[in-house]
């Protein structure tokens, strides 16, 4: 059978390789031309339990997950048994034979007369590429770009038990889950990369020189991305001792005039509260990166859940603006991140992306990115701002934003405090001084606000139905409301990118003239729509919200919808 | 020519007789000696009444959080090796809320001076007691005597084999002022120690108790024996040594990441494009 859209998962416990099938697999399909979105679900433990690597691929444009399986590797028994509800009617299981699994749906592989132990998900990997209908060339050179540089015996043996997958594949596959073959013209240029390393791409690409971290699931790997640039992109990335030691490096970093990131999740971000204020209150820029996981407390570590809007923006004591950005796709990561660079460098203060595990982790195929679109900043390079003399940090200004100079570089003194403050940067108790510094600061929300990206909407002018929704399910909802479309319902989308500030004229009038209109949020208690009631006096009656850890796919919204 | 002047004088919020107001001078002096700049130096601070001390001279400051003055400092440093780091604060501040972050200081050997006004009591918050607090010790939160063992920050950092370990007094301020001299010229972690009287809080450690206790090492001690300063930083109680305890050569963490400033660098695109072509 041949599929415009397939979706492919890898599953077994963990520890047994899967990742590595799955990202071959994945950077394969991309270099074949097809559109691909990737899902990890994963348990917190390194061996035994059970993972499964996604991937759902397509001849077309796709940016959302799916729930039917049309091809289940099944690397243990055990995968079989938990997925089996799952397949399409006429989808596909790949088990190894030894995993004695019987079913009229499974191709059993002689996995262990195809390759030794240590290469059986090689050969696994080439009975999948061939039932795919992909070349045996693509997959070995994405092979080869895993594993060429190790042992040379084992890029020979991995090569052979391709190979042999691959024959085995041609010879006896039960039936195909062939792709729509891509024209042979040759792809156009794509990258294969995840949020994460979007976001780590977007913040070198803005002038990040500083990065402090505590490791934290799901937010580690920008700082392993980062990490393994440093040298060659002159950053220095330290793993700090705690989250509260992670953002005050940052900001002391900031202060001396190296742009700075933290990035962690929920748990992590509450030690870093304290830091948040003290970013606001020495008004030293800096971008905090919080990937959402399920919570309270330690939750579910590795699962992904919109459930701390409400605590990024309320975290801090006192009050002071911020702006909060929510990427919907791996492309607005790294735009968003300059974004969110350029607005904590101009407003001087904390700026923050808001992002989950879904998108951290979700592999897609992006053109390269327009290096020219991020503006990288470079503080200490123009020295010659103009300032009054004695320089004041602080100095009023009708916009807030005080002219900022970097200690040592010039003769000024610069003195920032975390006290209430004088315009020079000492502490004071003068209650005026006081006043004119909250004023002062609140001031610099105006500039924020004023750069505000608007939620974006797609579809009908005043729909029957409008379904809002922000961050990482912007793909899943855009497709659930293309085949309601093609259902005859009149539909429209509006997806924030930016959950703060909300602008009221940006979308207000289109809320209400949608005839229904639904909030669609990975968190329990609807927290976007909560807040769009706060701000606007707007109440969006008709709940989609899930909670169970797993992503939003389209099936699910349809399903609420439906009901 | 730098001197002692270019580091101003201004009205304090101390209470008079404060051992703050020698550390102070000493601080200035030490500065002045090492023909230091004001706008080549960064004080960071906490919170407390040491904290407030980089507010009474010139130079660039940060003053922060509680507890929090050394990730600051950490971060500035390696933003810009260039500036002479100095973090000064108290005994609550860097031993009690801050303890994690300087046992990661000593362990980074980072570039930075920390200096710890330690009066063995908290000042702002009205006298309880603080990590470095004696046994026994009576205060309204502790009634009954404080009942935890005092923190011997010097004895730590030595078994840690932290780069540069004093302990200083300040009612010996020519001799404190040396110290820091020393500890601005290590490339490395220094740590000084200083006891301090708090004459609202601390009726116990006076500042003649600590007179009557505090002796300076011999001319002749070795710093870098670390056996035997071992031996001396544990010595606490009718006699308290005073100077550089221990000292060593390790590499500063500035020196062995060796990216120099990272203030006012270019982003290099092409260097990002190559990196891009990896996801190809």
């Amino acid at each position: 059978m041949v599929y415009d859209t397939v979706n492919i998962v890898v599953g077994g416990e963990a520890g047994q390789g899967l990742v590595t099938i799955g990202q071959i697999l994945a950077k394969s399909l991309v270099r074949s031309g097809y559109s691909i979105v990737v899902t990890q679900s994963y348990q917190s433990r390194i061996r035994g339990g059970h993972n499964t690597f996604a991937i759902r691929a397509s001849a077309h444009n796709i940016s959302a997950p799916q729930e039917v399986i049309d091809l289940l590797v099944a690397l243990d028994a055990n995968t079989v048994k938990l997925h089996r509800q799952e397949l399409a009617p006429q989808g596909l299981i790949m088990a190894d034979e030894a995993s004695g699994v019987s079913d009229e749906a499974c191709m059993n592989v002689p996995l262990k007369q195809l390759a030794s132990d240590r290469y059986v998900n090689v050969a696994a990997l080439g009975v999948v590429s061939e039932v795919l209908g992909l070349k045996e060339e693509v997959v070995a050179g994405s092979l080869r770009d895993l594993f060429g540089k190790g042992d040379p015996t084992a890029v020979k043996e991995n090569r052979e038990a391709l190979r042999f997958g691959f024959q085995w594949g041609r010879e006896h596959a039960l039936t195909n889950v062939e792709l729509t073959p891509i024209s042979d013209a040759p792809a156009p240029e794509r990258m294969m990369l995840n949020g994460n390393e979007a976001i780590a791409l977007g913040a070198i690409s803005a002038g990040l020189k500083f990065y402090s971290f505590y490791p934290m699931t799901p937010s580690t790997s920008i700082g392993l991305s980062l990490a393994s640039w440093a040298q060659q992109m002159g950053l220095i990335v330290e793993q700090a001792e705690d989250e509260i030691a992670a953002i005050n490096m940052a900001l002391g970093a900031s202060f001396a005039g190296a742009p700075s990131m933290v990035a962690t999740s929920g748990g992590g971000f509450a030690l870093m509260v304290e830091g948040v204020s003290l970013a606001a209150m020495t008004e030293t820029p800096v971008v905090i990166v919080v990937a959402q996981r399920p919570a309270p407390a330690t939750g579910l570590p590795t699962r992904t859940e919109q459930g701390d809007l409400e605590f990024v923006l309320h975290a801090g004591h006192g009050e002071f603006p911020r702006a909060i950005f929510a990427p919907g796709s791996v492309e607005e990561c790294f735009e968003l991140t300059g974004k969110a660079f350029a607005l904590a460098d101009k407003y001087q203060g904390p700026i923050f992306l808001l992002t989950d595990q879904f998108l951290a982790d979700s592999y897609r195929a992006v053109a390269p990115f327009e290096l020219g679109r991020v503006s990288a900043l470079r503080p200490g390079a123009a020295e010659g701002v103009a300032v009054s003399v004695p320089y004041g940090r602080y100095a009023v200004t009708d916009s807030g934003v005080s002219p900022r100079l970097l200690p040592g570089l010039t003769e000024h003194l610069v003195v920032a405090d975390s006290d209430e403050h004088t315009e020079d940067g000492h502490i004071t108790e003068d209650l005026s001084v006081r006043v004119e510094m909250v004023n002062k600061r609140l001031r610099k929300g105006d500039g924020i606000r004023s750069e505000t990206v608007p939620p974006q909407w797609q579809g009908d002018d005043k729909p029957d139905l409008l379904i809002v929704c922000w961050g990482s399910s912007k793909g899943s909802v855009l497709e659930a409301a293309a085949t309601l479309k093609s259902e005859g319902t009149q539909v429209a989308t509006l997806h924030f990118s930016q959950v703060w500030p909300l602008v009221p004229e940006q979308f207000l009038g289109r809320l209400e003239e949608a005839r229904t209109v639904v909030c669609v949020e990975s968190n329990a208690t609807g927290q976007l729509a909560g807040l769009i009631h706060r701000e606007t006096g707007f109440r969006i009656e008709h709940p989609v919200h899930r909670y169970d850890g797993l992503p939003i796919t389209p099936e699910y919204v349809l399903r609420v919808l439906r009901q | 020519m730098v001197t002692i002047e270019d580091y101003g004088q201004y009205e304090t919020a101390w209470c008079p007789g404060c051992g703050n107001f020698s550390i102070l001078e000493a601080v200035k002096k030490a500065l002045a000696a090492c023909q230091l700049k004001p706008y080549q130096v960064l004080f960071v601070s906490g919170i407390g009444q040491a904290a407030k001390a980089p507010h009474y001279l010139n130079a660039n400051v940060f003053n922060g959080l509680h507890g929090r003055s050394l990730p600051v400092a950490t971060g500035a440093k390696l933003a810009n090796p260039d500036l002479t780091v100095i973090v000064e604060s108290g005994d609550g501040c860097n031993y009690g809320e801050g303890g994690n972050h300087f046992l990661a200081a000593i362990r980074r050997n980072i570039d930075v001076t920390l200096l710890v006004h330690n009066n063995q009591v908290y000042g702002l918050t009205k006298g309880q007691a603080s990590p470095t607090t004696d046994e026994g010790f009576v205060t309204k939160a502790q009634p009954e005597g404080v009942a935890s063992a005092p923190f011997n920050a010097v004895a730590v950092a030595v078994a840690m084999h932290a780069g540069f370990v004093a302990r200083g007094f300040s009612g010996m301020a020519d001799h404190l002022s040396g110290l820091i001299q020393q500890a601005i010229a290590y490339r490395g972690f220094s740590l000084i120690d200083v006891l301090q009287p708090c004459v609202s809080f601390n009726k116990v450690n006076t500042y003649t108790w600590y007179k009557q206790r505090c002796y300076p090492l011999a001319d002749d001690y070795d710093p870098m024996a670390w056996e035997t300063a071992v031996k001396v930083a544990a010595e606490w109680g009718d006699r308290i040594p005073i100077g550089v305890i221990y000292r060593n050569n390790r590499p500063s963490f500035c020196d062995r990441l060796g990216r120099g400033r990272l203030v006012g660098q270019d982003v290099d695109r092409e260097r990002i494009r190559k990196i891009m072509e990896h996801f190809a």
